[in-house]
């Protein structure tokens, strides 16, 4: 989405993801007693909405102050920046949180369902599936239903033709960074929900991991990014699991994404569903 | 109702606009003409403020204009249809007119003014979900057109409406530009490689040459004049 409107990629979003995470946990710390009295699903819902809210203002002030300057610069000096605001962000937390690994508070109560067949998850992992559909959903239509995400997609095909239909092109956007922001917040929070510790360097590898699941489905496609990210998933998992059968460690599957990224810009640098865009001039 | 002062515009360190005087007046057709590199394309860029002056002003409706942000200036009823005509060629038609109408909040008005595009442009109708990169560059002109006309605009800038299209289709879409300035008491400053058309639909014209004013006066007169007729009316 991002790269969409500005068509850079934006090295911070995983660690964004990690500032979310650590709100997860501060906000648990500090709100702790005034939510005690709360069923989980509220303060759970409260903590995600607070800490996407605050990630969202971060994505805003780093878009104000470190990407923005440099807009009618060459793409390479943003790309750069990029970089060094992911730096920038992964030893400030090593500063403030401190360098070791914290464990995440358990938001969603510990609890296995098992169904017919043999079926067996937990009660987070279902919790985290049901999120993601419902922001995904919320996404989309946000993009293709809103005068915002109108404007939005407007802008991404053609900055000058939307400046000449009215658009703040600086308004959309910021209010794209703070979307990207807000939603990279969630997901650390359901990322730490699942594997329950948080580290300053925890962004780096989901971050990545989401740039190719994006390379994949078609970059500045969002349906496109979530099936990469799907195919992703399940192929990392697939491989885990069947690593050891062939006596390879199942720390191979930390190489799939990648595998997948090399080969999807060899074969189809568009992506899955990546439309090579039509413009006659 | 638009007067420029003395604009001086440049790219980097190449001028391109050495101080341009000129008006147009409420209600009327003015146009630009001018040779490949002239500076027209510049002069309305400048007008909507996506280029900056280096000196000079820009007054709109009485009030100075010089320098502000795009979408400030299209909130003032400036509207622009670019060099190349610029649609959103992943958009479908309906979403390009909607953002054309992206500043108007009355619903009434924007279905109407709709309606009239439609109605101006029966193909647009037709091609309403298709995407308007698939449109013919006729059509994508027409659907430039009628986005700007969703801006509610009171001053209407025009760049080569012509490029790029079949004669006869030319002389449609001439004949619109004539009728929207009937129609909706429009104010248009058209811009023209076409000399013959523009001189024929509108009041008064300008000649550029290197960023300059060469010559100006009322169409007619220019159509008369042999250094206009041998340079720009290939006679
Ligand atoms: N973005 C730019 N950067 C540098 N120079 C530019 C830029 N745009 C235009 N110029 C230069 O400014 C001058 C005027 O260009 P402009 O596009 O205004 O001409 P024009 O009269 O519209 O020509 P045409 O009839 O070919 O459209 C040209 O010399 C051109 O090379
Ligand atoms: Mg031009």
């Amino acid at each position: 989405m991002v790269y969409g409107v500005l068509r850079f990629i934006n090295f911070a979003h995983g660690d964004v993801f990690m500032l979310g995470a650590f709100s997860g946990v501060y906000l648990n710390k500090w709100l702790g007693p005034a939510l005690a009295g709360l069923p989980w699903g509220v303060s759970l819902l409260i903590i995600l909405v607070l800490s996407m809210a605050i990630c969202a203002a971060l994505g805003i002030v780093i878009e104000f102050l470190a990407y923005r300057p440099l807009r009618s610069r060459p793409r390479l000096n943003v790309l750069i920046t990029a970089i060094g605001v992911s730096l920038l962000i992964e030893y400030s937390g090593q500063l403030i949180f401190g360098a070791t690994q914290q464990p995440f508070p358990q938001l969603i109560p510990a609890e296995n369902l098992t169904f017919t067949g043999g079926l067996a998850v937990t009660k987070t992992q279902v919790i985290v599936l049901v999120t993601v559909v419902a922001l995904l959903i919320g996404l989309r239509f946000v993009v293709m239903k809103s005068r915002l995400g109108l404007a939005m997609r407007a802008l991404s095909l053609n900055p000058t033709a939307s400046a000449l239909m009215g658009v703040n092109n600086s308004v959309v956007i910021s209010f794209t960074f703070g979307l990207g922001s807000a939603l990279a917040a969630a997901g650390g929070i359901l990322y730490a929900s699942l594997y329950p510790s948080v580290e300053p360097f925890m962004g780096i590898l989901p971050g990545l991991k989401a740039f190719i699941a994006a390379v994949l489905g078609g970059i500045g496609n969002i349906p496109g990014a979530a099936l990469g990210a799907l195919i992703i998933g399940i192929t990392e998992t697939l491989v885990g699991g069947y690593s050891q059968a062939v006596g390879l460690p199942s720390g191979y599957k930390e190489g799939v994404a990648f595998v997948i990224l090399i080969l999807m810009l060899l074969f189809k640098p568009s992506g899955l569903l990546g439309k090579i865009e039509r413009e006659k001039v | 109702m638009l007067e420029l002062s003395d604009v001086t515009v440049a790219y980097g360190s190449i001028a391109a606009l050495h101080g341009i005087s000129l008006r147009v007046p409420e209600g009327k057709i003015v146009t630009l003409i001018g040779a490949n590199g002239a500076g027209k394309s510049t002069t309305l860029r400048t007008i909507s403020g996506l280029v900056k002056t280096r000196g000079g002003s820009i007054r709109y409706d009485g009030a100075d204009i010089t320098n502000r942000a795009p979408h400030a200036i299209v909130g003032r009823g400036l509207c622009h249809v670019p060099e190349g005509r610029m649609v959103f060629a992943n958009l479908t038609v309906q979403e390009n007119l909607r953002m054309g109408a992206y500043l108007q909040r009355d619903k009434a008005w924007i279905s109407s003014q709709t309606e009239y595009v439609f109605n101006m442009f029966p193909r647009l109708r037709e091609r309403e979900k298709q995407a308007a990169g698939t449109l013919s560059g006729g059509e994508q002109q027409m659907l430039a057109i009628g986005r700007a006309l969703l801006g509610r605009p009171k001053f209407l800038m025009l760049d080569e409406p012509s490029l790029g299209i079949a004669p006869l289709l030319v002389k449609a879409i001439f004949e619109k530009i004539v009728e929207i300035n009937r129609d909706q008491g429009l104010t248009i400053l058209l811009v023209e490689q076409n000399a013959n058309l523009a001189l024929d639909v509108s009041s008064y014209g300008y000649v550029l040459e290197t960023g300059k004013v060469l010559l100006e006066g009322p169409s007619a007169e220019l159509k008369a004049n042999p250094e206009v007729q041998a340079a720009y009316l290939g006679a």
